[in-house]
C-alpha cells in the first residue's frame, strides 16, 4: 500500500490545507472542524471493526464517554494532570471492550453488536447516577491539555492536537492493514474455516480489533473531555453511537479515509439540521436522528461501498513497491524423510446424529508420497477431509501427525503444525490481490504481531514474506498478475492460486479437496505436472478427488471409501483392478 | 426486605417478565425466521400505548400517517417490481395486502375522530392494535425484503435504524408528554397478603395464552410448519416450495401482533413516552439472548427472570435498575458461550 505520486501529492495537500485552516476560517468552523477530528477518531474504529472486520459496536458512544469520564475524573477530582487522564482513559475502554468481546465473540457475530446496545446503556445510565461523576449535571471546570509547558484551552490551540492524533491513527491503521495481522484482518469476513484454515486464531484477531476501535474511542473521549471542558451523559447514549455508525458508512466502510469524509458529511448535515429543524415543528427535535437513520438505512440499501468506494474508481491505480534489495526468501522448514511415517489415521468415526458419515476408517500416509482419497458421491471423502484438517470434530478415532496426537486439535493449531489445505468451492480474498492472498497462505511461518505492524517495524519479515508469496505465484504461472484482484481469475487459475496459497505456508503435508474439479484437460495437466515437482520438493500430498483418470496417473497409492467406511486401498493398478471397487462404483459387475 | 414486600416485587416482576415474553417471542420467531434482529418491536408496542391514548383523547393519531406513507412506498415497490418481472397478474393480491388491508384501520380511525364517535374501551383498543399491526410487515416490506441476501450485521444495523427513525417520528407525531391508559378494570382481589390487579392478572393470562397459541400454531397448522422448516434452513424450506417472502411476511405479523398486545398491556400499568419502547425492547433481547435467539422456552425463563430482576433491582436502587439489567447480559453471555463453544456460522462477504 505504498503512496503512488498521485496519492501523495492529495495527501500533501490536505495535510496543508489543515495546518492553516485555523488561520484562514471562522472560529465556530474550527469547532467543527474539532467535532469532524474527534468522530473521525472513533469512525476510524468503526472502520476497522465493521468494514474490515465483520462485526460492528453500538456502544461506540458510551466508550468515548468512559473515556471523557475517566480523564475528566482525573483531573477535576484527584487533580492529577490531563496525561495521566489519557493514560487511564486508554486503559479503561481498552478493558472494558477485553472484557466484552471475551465473553461475546465466541457466541455468532450478532451477539456482540446486541450485547453493545445494552451495555451502552446501562454505561449510559451509570454515568448519570454514580455519585462522584456529577450525576446528570456532569462535571466542569476540566483543565485544558499542556503541551510542552502550554495549556491548549482554545479550540484553536487544541485543534492541532486533534488532527495530529487523528494523522498519526490513520497512518499507525494503515501500516496495520498492510501487515501480517492486517492481512488476517482484511479476510475476516471471508469466513470462519477459510481463516482458520491459514493457522489465524479468529477469536484473538477480533478481539484485538475490537480493543483497537475501543481505544480509538478512549482518546476520542479524552480530547473531547478537555476540549469542551464540561462533559454530561447526554452524548454517550446509544443514539449518538448510531451517528459514529453513520460517519463509518457514509465515507465508506472499507476506507481509512472514509472515516474521515464521513465525520465530516454527518457533522456538517448535524449542524444544518440543527439550524432548520427547530423551525419546521416543536416536536422536530429528534427528526434529525429521523433523516440519519432513513440515510443510514439506504446507504446499506444502495451504496455499500460509501463515497470512498467512487473516489476510489477515480484515482490511478498503485504500482507494485520494490523488494529491498539482498533480500532472503523466509527459511524452510525441514521436511521429514521420505518414507517415514507421517499421518496416521485410526478408527475414524463421524455421526451426524443418526447418520455415521465416516465409520472406523484407518489409513496411514509417508513422508513423499502422493495419496489420493477416492470413491463415488457419497462415500464420506469430504468429511474425512474435513477430519483431518480440523474442520470438523471427530466423534471417535485418533490422528497422529509427525507422532503428535492432533485428534481435534482446533483448525488454526493443525494448520501450524504443518497440514495446508485447499477447498472444493474455491475460497479466497476476492477483493485483495493475488499477492496478498498468497501472502496469507506465510501467516504461519512469520511472527509479526499487531505493535510491529503497526509501527511498520515488520518490513524485514514482509520483505522475506513477498519474496516467498512471488515464488510460489511463479511457480503456478501466475507472478505477472501478482497486483490483480484474485476475484478478477478465472477458476482454473484461482484453484492454482489456492494451491500457491498452501505451498506458501511451507506444509509438510497439503490435502487437496477436489483439485481438478471444474479444470480443463490442459489445466489439469499442467495441475498435475506442478503437483509432482512439489512432491519432489519433498511435501507430502492427499487428494480428495473424483477425476478417476487425474488421480489414477498421478498418485503413488489410492484408499477407496464407499458408504462411510473403508473399502481397500493399494496401487493405482491394483485397485483399478479390484472387483469390490468396480462394483461400488458400478453397482456390481456381471 | 420481609415477605410480603418480596411477594410483591415478585408479582410486579412477573408482569413485567410477561410483557418482555411477548416481544421476545416476536423477536426470537422473526430472527429465525428472517434473519433480522427486529430491535423497534419495543417501540411498536410505545405505539400502541400512545395511539389508544389519542383514540381516547378523542384525537386522529400520527401513527396514520405512518401507515400511509409506509403503504404508498410498499405499493410503488410492488408495482414496480410486476411491471419489472411482467407479472401484473400478481398486482391484486398485492394491492390488497399493502394498501387495502393497512388503509382498513386507517380510514376507520378517520371516521371515528371525523364523526368524534366514542368507542367503547374495547373498541378504542381494538382499533389501535388493527393501527399499529400493518407498520412492522410494512417495514418488512420497504426495508427488510431487497436486503434479503444481506448479512445479519446489515440487517442489524438496518433494523437500530429503523428503531430510531420510528421514535423519532413517533416524538413528532404525540409530542414529549408521556401518557397511562386507562385500565380494563380498576378491580383487585387479595391472596394471602398480597393484592392482585385484575390488570395484571390480565397481562400474565395473555402471555400466557398467546404464547400457547403460537406454540399450537407451530405444532399444528401448515404455515406454522412452514415457518419452523424456514427457520431451521431457508434453502432446505424453499426446495420444498415454502416461499421465504411468504413466511417471512406471516412471521412479521404475527408478531407485530404480539407487540401491539404488548402495548396494550403496559399502557395502564406505567406511563408511556415516545422512547418508552427502546428500553422495553433492550429487556426483551435480554429475554430472548438467554434463549439464544433460538429456544422459545427459556426465551420465556429469561423473560421472567428478567422481569423480576428489575422489580427488584428497582427497589435496591432505582436510580442504577438499567444498568442493573442490561448488567446482567455479561454473565448471561459468559454462560451462553460457555454452553455453546463452537458457534461459528459461515458469515458470507458483506462488501
Amino acid at each position: 500500500m505504498s503512496g503512488s505520486p498521485f496519492d501523495k501529492a492529495i495527501l500533501a495537500t490536505v495535510v496543508c490545507g489543515l495546518a492553516a485552516a485555523p488561520l484562514l476560517v471562522a472560529p465556530f468552523t474550527v469547532t467543527l472542524l474539532n467535532y469532524v477530528g474527534i468522530g473521525a477518531l472513533v469512525a476510524l474504529g468503526l472502520v476497522l471493526l465493521t468494514g474490515f472486520g465483520g462485526l460492528t459496536s453500538f456502544g461506540q458512544a458510551s466508550l468515548v464517554g468512559i473515556g471523557a469520564y475517566a480523564t475528566a475524573w482525573l483531573s477535576t477530582r484527584v487533580g492529577a494532570d490531563p496525561w495521566l487522564g489519557l493514560v487511564l482513559a486508554l486503559a479503561l475502554t481498552g478493558g472494558v471492550a477485553a472484557i466484552l468481546g471475551a465473553v461475546t465473540l465466541r457466541l455468532g457475530g450478532h451477539f456482540l453488536p446486541l450485547s453493545t446496545i445494552a451495555w451502552g446503556i446501562a454505561i449510559y445510565f451509570l454515568f448519570g447516577n454514580v455519585p462522584g461523576l456529577g450525576y446528570h449535571d456532569g462535571i466542569k471546570e476540566i483543565p485544558p491539555i499542556t503541551l510542552v509547558g502550554v495549556p491548549l484551552a482554545s479550540n484553536f490551540a487544541i485543534f492541532y492536537l486533534v488532527w495530529v492524533a487523528l494523522g498519526i491513527s490513520m497512518w499507525l491503521m494503515r501500516n496495520l492493514l498492510d501487515s501480517r495481522e492486517g492481512r488476517a484482518i482484511r479476510s475476516l469476513r471471508g469466513g470462519a474455516t477459510m481463516i482458520a484454515s491459514l493457522g489465524v486464531n479468529l477469536f484473538r484477531i477480533r478481539l484485538v480489533i475490537f480493543v483497537i476501535a475501543a481505544m480509538l474511542a478512549g482518546l476520542a473521549g479524552w480530547l473531547y473531555a478537555h476540549m469542551n471542558r464540561y462533559i454530561s451523559p447526554s452524548p454517550f447514549d446509544v443514539q449518538p453511537s448510531i451517528e459514529y455508525l453513520l460517519m463509518a458508512m457514509v465515507g465508506g466502510a472499507t476506507s481509512i479515509y472514509g472515516a474521515v469524509v464521513g465525520a465530516a458529511v454527518v457533522t456538517l448535515l448535524k449542524n444544518f439540521f440543527q439550524d432548520v429543524l427547530p423551525h419546521v415543528s416543536k416536536n422536530a427535535g429528534q427528526l434529525e436522528i429521523v433523516a440519519f437513520s432513513v440515510l443510514l438505512i439506504l446507504i446499506l440499501m444502495y451504496a455499500r461501498g460509501g463515497l470512498m468506494s467512487a473516489v476510489r474508481r477515480l484515482a490511478p491505480s498503485r504500482p507494485a513497491a520494490p523488494l529491498p534489495p539482498g533480500t532472503q526468501p523466509l527459511p524452510r522448514r525441514s521436511q521429514p524423510r521420505a518414507g517415514t511415517p507421517l499421518l496416521r489415521v485410526e478408527g475414524a468415526v463421524k455421526r451426524f446424529g443418526g447418520l455415521v458419515a465416516v465409520n472406523q476408517v484407518s489409513f496411514d500416509i509417508k513422508a513423499g508420497e502422493i495419496v489420493g482419497l477416492i470413491g463415488p458421491n457419497g462415500a464420506g471423502k469430504s468429511t474425512m477431509f474435513n477430519l483431518i484438517t480440523g474442520a470438523q470434530r471427530a466423534s471417535a478415532g485418533k490422528f497422529t501427525f509427525l507422532g503428535r496426537n492432533i485428534t481435534n486439535l482446533p483448525q488454526q493449531r493443525i494448520a501450524a503444525a504443518g497440514i495446508a489445505r485447499t477447498f472444493q468451492h474455491v475460497k479466497l480474498r476476492p477483493t485483495m490481490t493475488l499477492l496478498d492472498n498468497v501472502m496469507l497462505g506465510t501467516y504461519v511461518r512469520t511472527r509479526a504481531g499487531f505493535a510491529l505492524g503497526a509501527s511498520r517495524l515488520d518490513r524485514a519479515e514482509e520483505a522475506q514474506a513477498k519474496i516467498e508469496a512471488l515464488r510460489q505465484l511463479g511457480r503456478v504461472g501466475l507472478a505477472e498478475k501478482a497486483q490483480l484482484n484474485a476475484g478478477n481469475l478465472p477458476l482454473g487459475s484461482q484453484r492454482m492460486l489456492e494451491v500457491a496459497r498452501a505451498l506458501a505456508a511451507d506444509p509438510v503435508l497439503i490435502v487437496l479437496d477436489e483439485p481438478a474439479a471444474g479444470l480443463r484437460r490442459g489445466e489439469k495437466d499442467a495441475l498435475a505436472l506442478q503437483l509432482r515437482a512439489v512432491r519432489d520438493d519433498g511435501v507430502t500430498i492427499l487428494i480428495v478427488e473424483h477425476d478417476m483418470e487425474f488421480v489414477m496417473g498421478l498418485v503413488d497409492r489410492v484408499v477407496v471409501m464407499d458408504f462411510g467406511a473403508k473399502l481397500t486401498e493399494g496401487l493405482p493398478s491394483e485397485v483399478r483392478a479390484s472387483p469390490i471397487v468396480q462394483e461400488a462404483y458400478l453397482g456390481g459387475v456381471a | 426486605m420481609d415477605a410480603q414486600s418480596a411477594l410483591i416485587l415478585l408479582t410486579d416482576g412477573i408482569a413485567n417478565g410477561a410483557i418482555y415474553l411477548l416481544i421476545a417471542l416476536g423477536t426470537v420467531l422473526i430472527f429465525s425466521v428472517t434473519r433480522v434482529i427486529f430491535v423497534p418491536f419495543g417501540d411498536i408496542a410505545a405505539l400502541t400505548a400512545l395511539t389508544v391514548a389519542a383514540v381516547q383523547f378523542g384525537k386522529l393519531p400520527g401513527t396514520v400517517w405512518l401507515v400511509i406513507v409506509l403503504a404508498a412506498i410498499a405499493v410503488s415497490m410492488e408495482l414496480g417490481k410486476a411491471v419489472r418481472e411482467r407479472r401484473l397478474h400478481r398486482v391484486p393480491s398485492a394491492l390488497a395486502f399493502y394498501a387495502v388491508l393497512p388503509m382498513l384501520p386507517v380510514l376507520a380511525a378517520m371516521a371515528v375522530t371525523g364523526i368524534e364517535l366514542k368507542l367503547p374501551q374495547f373498541g378504542q383498543m381494538l382499533l389501535a392494535l388493527a393501527l399499529v399491526l400493518p407498520i412492522s410487515p410494512l417495514i418488512n416490506r420497504v426495508v427488510f425484503e431487497p436486503l434479503a441476501g444481506a448479512s445479519v450485521l446489515v440487517l442489524l444495523i438496518v433494523a437500530v435504524a429503523v428503531h430510531f427513525a420510528l421514535s423519532g417520528l413517533a416524538l413528532l407525531f404525540f409530542g414529549p408528554e408521556g401518557f397511562r391508559n386507562e385500565p380494563v378494570s380498576d378491580a383487585s382481589f387479595a391472596i394471602g397478603d398480597v393484592t392482585i390487579t385484575v390488570q395484571v392478572l390480565l397481562m400474565v393470562t395473555a402471555a400466557i395464552s398467546l404464547s400457547g397459541l403460537l406454540f399450537l400454531y407451530f405444532e399444528g397448522t401448515a404455515t406454522g410448519k412452514a415457518l419452523r422448516a424456514t427457520a431451521i434452513n431457508q434453502t432446505g424450506a424453499r426446495l420444498v416450495g415454502i416461499r421465504p417472502r411468504r413466511t417471512g411476511a406471516i412471521a412479521f405479523v404475527l408478531a407485530s401482533l404480539l407487540g401491539g398486545v404488548s402495548g396494550l398491556l403496559i399502557g395502564p400499568v406505567t406511563t408511556v413516552y415516545y422512547d418508552s419502547g427502546f428500553l422495553i425492547g433492550l429487556k426483551a433481547f435480554v429475554a430472548a439472548i438467554v434463549g439464544g435467539l433460538g429456544s422459545y422456552p427459556m426465551t420465556a425463563v429469561g423473560a421472567v427472570g428478567v422481569g423480576i430482576l428489575e422489580s427488584f433491582a428497582s427497589y435496591w436502587s432505582s436510580s442504577l435498575k438499567e444498568s442493573i439489567v442490561f448488567g446482567i447480559l455479561i454473565p448471561v453471555l459468559l454462560w451462553r458461550s460457555l454452553i455453546s463453544p463452537q458457534h461459528e456460522e459461515e458469515e458470507e462477504e458483506i462488501g
